[in-house]
Formats: structure tokens, sequence, C-alpha cells
């Protein structure tokens, strides 16, 4: 019972690692741009839901309405005035700005906020559970699945049912014959890091409410949306579920054979798909 | 007035200069023929026009207007469309898609093209016979008429537009210029790799497109083609005009010496 009861803990714990993955494959997906400071994005979304919630008052979920407008401004501005510049066909420039913003995002959060690590408090939330038959599962782990759920529900039909959806799968077929049809790819990139800062905003909700977080963290979320992604296969937003299950899994098992081999389970499981299955579980075909 | 017009048109591909002063006109209705052999400017000169090279703003007039450095989807606003070279489908777009995109962005024209189409439905009068019968052009072509125009477009609408043989794509790549009602529309060698019967299929939709009201311009290489559709016809070569005139003014001589060099 107890493996049955870790193995669920493990895949709601992969909800988050999908949510972290989310917004970073959203992004690779449309302009192929590979944002290192993507877990710096969430971490900054936890301090600011953090802040809104200490000087309002506000409950983190209330809080997280209001953060998301202001990271979706955030991320239109930063991909209109900054990345864009950087985009082109080396890929080299995109690297080393994003790995530069992750660096200034978390000086500037030990600056504000200092290197101490934070937590933002759900309140009853946080130890309400159910008893889903044998297992109990936690209420905070299973809204996180479900808003991992939700938000690529959310984002298959924006990508496959929408004219933004269209314009965003024509213009990273080729954004120069894009242009012919009068797309501003620069606009369209914009509009998409804006709509990746909404799905990092979620991810930042349950970042920081679910474990404490400082400003170094944000490195280590990357990889594991990394992870998620390449196991899942690019492309594939279901996918990158199923690797942030599979992360989460291993997690959860490494740790209850050994609470050190946590980490590690998670990393070793990477590896060991990638040599099965190089192109990820669910690859997008050609 | 005249309607579309370089002026000493200069293109450049880093240091290398692919247009040398290229003076070619197009007036409401035209439709112009481009030749040329591989490697003569004929896709840059295209590219051109369309804003995917940049150029002075004085080289290019559209209805007495610079726009040689307005970007690709301004000058694709202006009613200016284009078939590129290839084809170039979204391969991530169905052939609808592929469609629909086309129309899509063009902005205020959205609300006319509709309003035409429930007009011309009300009217019980979108068969592929009623092309003539919209003249005017403004929110002819919308997915109803270009399947009529191109039929097997429509049974295949839901493939991605990348699974349909060189023709059919062809055809998508048209419709989908056509979708935003182009004023001018720029055709860079439609028939390149086709066989004989699906150009004349292909060919034979130019009449109809210009009937909806679009002026043409066509790149091809296939010398009797061009003459065949085109008004006036211009040769290049290295990135020059070497010859232009009507199609009953030029001789087979001067297209020769005008395709391949004095020395050929
Ligand atoms: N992207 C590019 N970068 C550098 N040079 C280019 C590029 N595209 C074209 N050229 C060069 O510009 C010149 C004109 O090419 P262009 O494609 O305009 O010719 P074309 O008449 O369309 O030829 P084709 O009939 O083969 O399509 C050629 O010398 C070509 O090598
Ligand atoms: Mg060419």
């Amino acid at each position: 019972m107890i493996w049955i009861d870790t193995i669920v803990q493990g895949i709601l714990l992969g909800g988050l690692y999908a949510l972290f993955a989310a917004g970073l494959s959203l992004v690779f997906g449309i302009m192929r741009l590979v944002n290192l400071a993507h877990g710096d994005l969430i971490v900054l979304g936890s301090y600011l839901i953090l802040l809104l919630v200490s000087a309002l008052g506000l409950h983190p979920f209330a809080a997280v309405l209001v953060a998301m407008p202001a990271m979706f401004l955030l991320g239109w501005s930063l991909q209109k005035l900054v990345l864009n510049r950087a985009l082109g066909e080396d890929i080299l420039p995109p690297l080393l700005v994003t790995f530069g913003l992750s660096i200034v995002i978390q000086n500037a959060l030990q600056e504000s906020f200092s290197a101490d690590s934070q937590r933002v408090s759900a309140g009853a939330l946080e130890t309400a559970s159910v008893s889903l038959g044998p297992v109990t599962a936690g209420v905070m782990p299973l809204l996180t699945f479900g808003s991992a759920i939700l938000v690529i529900l959310a984002l298959n039909h924006l990508f496959y049912r929408t004219a933004i959806g269209r314009a965003f799968r024509a213009t990273s077929d080729d954004a120069v014959t894009a242009g012919l049809m009068g797309i501003r790819p620069d606009r369209v990139f914009a509009l998409a890091t804006a709509i990746a800062m909404l799905v990092v905003t979620i991810a930042a909700l349950y970042l920081g409410t679910r474990s404490n977080f400082d400003p170094s963290i944000g490195p280590a979320r990357l990889i594991y949306a990394f992870e998620a992604v390449i196991i899942g296969g690019l492309g594939s937003l279901w996918g990158t579920l199923a690797g942030g299950v599979v992360i989460g899994v291993a997690q959860t098992l490494g740790a209850a054979i050994n609470p050190e081999w946590q980490i590690l389970a998670g990393h070793v499981a990477f590896l060991i798909v990638l040599l099965i299955r190089p192109r990820g579980l669910f690859p997008r075909e050609a | 007035m005249t309607f579309l017009e370089t002026q000493g048109l200069t293109a450049h591909y880093g240091d290398f200069q692919a247009l040398f002063g290229v003076d070619i006109r197009l007036e409401p209705g035209e439709t112009v023929a481009i030749i040329g052999a591989n490697g003569a400017g004929k896709t840059s000169l295209m590219r051109s026009l369309t804003g995917v090279l940049q150029n002075a703003p004085g080289q290019i007039l559209h209805k007495q207007e610079k726009i040689g450095h307005l970007p690709p989807d301004t000058v694709m606003k202006r009613g200016i469309a284009m078939v590129p070279e290839g084809r170039r489908l979204f391969p991530s777009l169905t052939v609808e898609e592929n469609l629909i995109i086309g129309g899509q962005h063009k902005g205020g024209a959205d609300l006319g093209d509709r309003i035409g189409s429930w007009l011309a439905r009300l009217t019980g009068s979108s068969g592929p016979m009623d092309v003539a019968a919209c003249r005017d052009g403004s929110g002819y072509w919308t997915l109803d008429t270009v399947y009529a125009l191109f039929p097997v477009l429509h049974e295949r609408r839901h493939t991605p537009g990348t699974a349909l043989s060189g023709g059919q794509q062809q055809m998508v790549a048209i419709g989908r210029a056509l979708m935003s009602n182009p004023e001018i529309l720029l055709c860079d060698e439609i028939s390149l790799g086709l066989a004989p019967v699906v150009i004349r299929d292909i060919y034979a939709a130019l009449p109809l497109i210009k009937d909806s009201g679009a002026s043409l311009i066509v790149v091809e290489q296939d010398i009797s083609q061009a003459l065949r559709v085109a008004d006036r016809v211009y040769c290049m070569m290295e990135g020059r005009i070497t010859l232009s005139g009507r199609p009953s003014e030029i001789s087979r001589e001067d297209i020769h010496t005008a395709y391949f060099g004095a020395a050929a």
C-alpha cells in the first residue's frame, strides 16, 4: 500500500513539474528560444505573490490573479525590448542574454528580499487532504495537478483551435512567410512569452505555497522543467505532463528508499528515458 | 498614376548585390511577366517588392507612396500578396488553416470580406463561374471561392498542407495569397517542378484571378508560358532588366540575347 501511496504522491508532484515546464515548452516551441531564466522568473513570481499576500493580506489564490496581468506585461516587455533583439540565426545570443537575466533576477531578489528562505501560506488548504480509497492525497497537490491539466488543456486549445494559435504555429514554422501573411513575428513572440508568463505565475503559486523558496532556487527548477520537456518529447504538452510525472514518481520512489536519493532519482530517470527514447516519449512527428 | 513601380531598385544580401537599378512598373489590371535565367535576380525582386528585403523608401512606389522600407506585414496589408518561390506552406497547418491564415491578418478588411461572402451566399452566387461577376475584387476571395477555384483542396482540407502533391501545394499557396483579396498578386515560379498538365490547370486559374480584380506579376522560367499570359514582359539578367515590352513586340532573338547575354 505504501508503494501505491508513494506513486500517487509522485504523480501529483509531476503536475508541479509540468507547470514549471509548460511555459518553457511554449516559448521554445514557438521561437526556438531556450530561456535560461525560466526558473528564476518562476521564483520572481513567487516573491510577487508573497508581496501581495503580505502587503495586501490577499489569499494566495487571489494574489495570483493580481500577479498574472503584471507578469503578462513583464513577459511582453521582456520579449519585445530584450529577447527579440537577441533572436536570430545564431542560437548563442539568446542563451547568453537569458543566462545574464537569470543572474540579474537572482541578485535583484537577494537585494530586495535577502537570501532567507520564504514561504507563502495557503492557510488551512496546506494541511487539508482527501482519502481516495487506500491513498490519502493532499488538497494542494491535487490542486497543483488539476491546474497542470487545465493549463495544458487551455494551451492546447489556444494552439490548435484559435487564430492566435494558428499564427503561433505559422510563425514557428516559417517566420518570413508568416510576415507575408501579415503577421508580425516580433509581436507573436511577445504574446507567446506573455502567455508563458501567465503559466509561470501559476507555477509560482504552487512553488511558493508548497515548499520554501529563496532567490537561488530558480536554476534547479529550470533543470526539472527541461527534463520534463525532453522526457515528454519536444512539442507535446501532454508529453511534458508525462515527463513531469516520470520525474515526480522517480523522486518520490527514490526518497522512499533513501531520503537522500530523491533528487538523484529524478535525474537518473531522465537519463534512462533519454537512453531508451532519445527523442522523448511522445515526439511530434517529423 | 502608376500602380506599382520600382525606381533604380537595388537589393543586397550582406555584401552581395543582387539587383542593380531595376525599373519596372505594373498598371491596374495588367499581368506582367518577369523572365530570366537562374540567379538573374527574379526572386530578389519579388522579395524587395514584398518587404522581405528592405530597400530605400523611394525605390518602390505603390499608388505614388514610397513603400521600399516597409516590412512584409505592412506591405501585405496594402494589398500586395505573394505566392513565394517553393510554395512555403506551413507544415503545422492543415490545408484549410493555411488558407485561413492568408486572410486572417488583413485587419480592417475582415468585416468587408465576411459581408461579401454572406452576400454571395444570400444571392446564391458563390459558384466557380461567378468569378467574373465580382470584378471590383474587394472581398471576393473566401474559403468557398478558393475551394470553388481548386475543388481538390476542399477534399483535402483537413490534411497537413505539406502532405499534398506538388501541384496541390501550389494551389494552396495561391489560395492562401488570394485569401487576403490582394490588389496585386506576385507569383514566383508557380510552375516550377510540376507536370505539364498540372501547370496547365494552375495557369487556367490566372484569368479567373485577374477577373476578381487582381493585377499580377508572374515570375516564370518557361518563356512561352510567360509570353502567353502576360500583357508585358521584363527579362532579367545578372540583377538588371535587359529587355521589356509587349509579347507581340519582342522577337525570339531579342529574348535570347536578353536572357543569356550577347555572347551566347
Ligand atoms: N539568401 C541569399 N543570400 C545570398 N545570396 C543570395 C540569396 N538569395 C539569392 N542570392 C543570390 O542573389 C542572386 C539572385 O538570386 P535570385 O534568387 O533572386 O535569382 P532568381 O532569378 O530567382 O533565380 P532562380 O530562377 O534560380 O529562382 C543569385 O546570385 C543568388 O546566388
Ligand atoms: Mg527565384
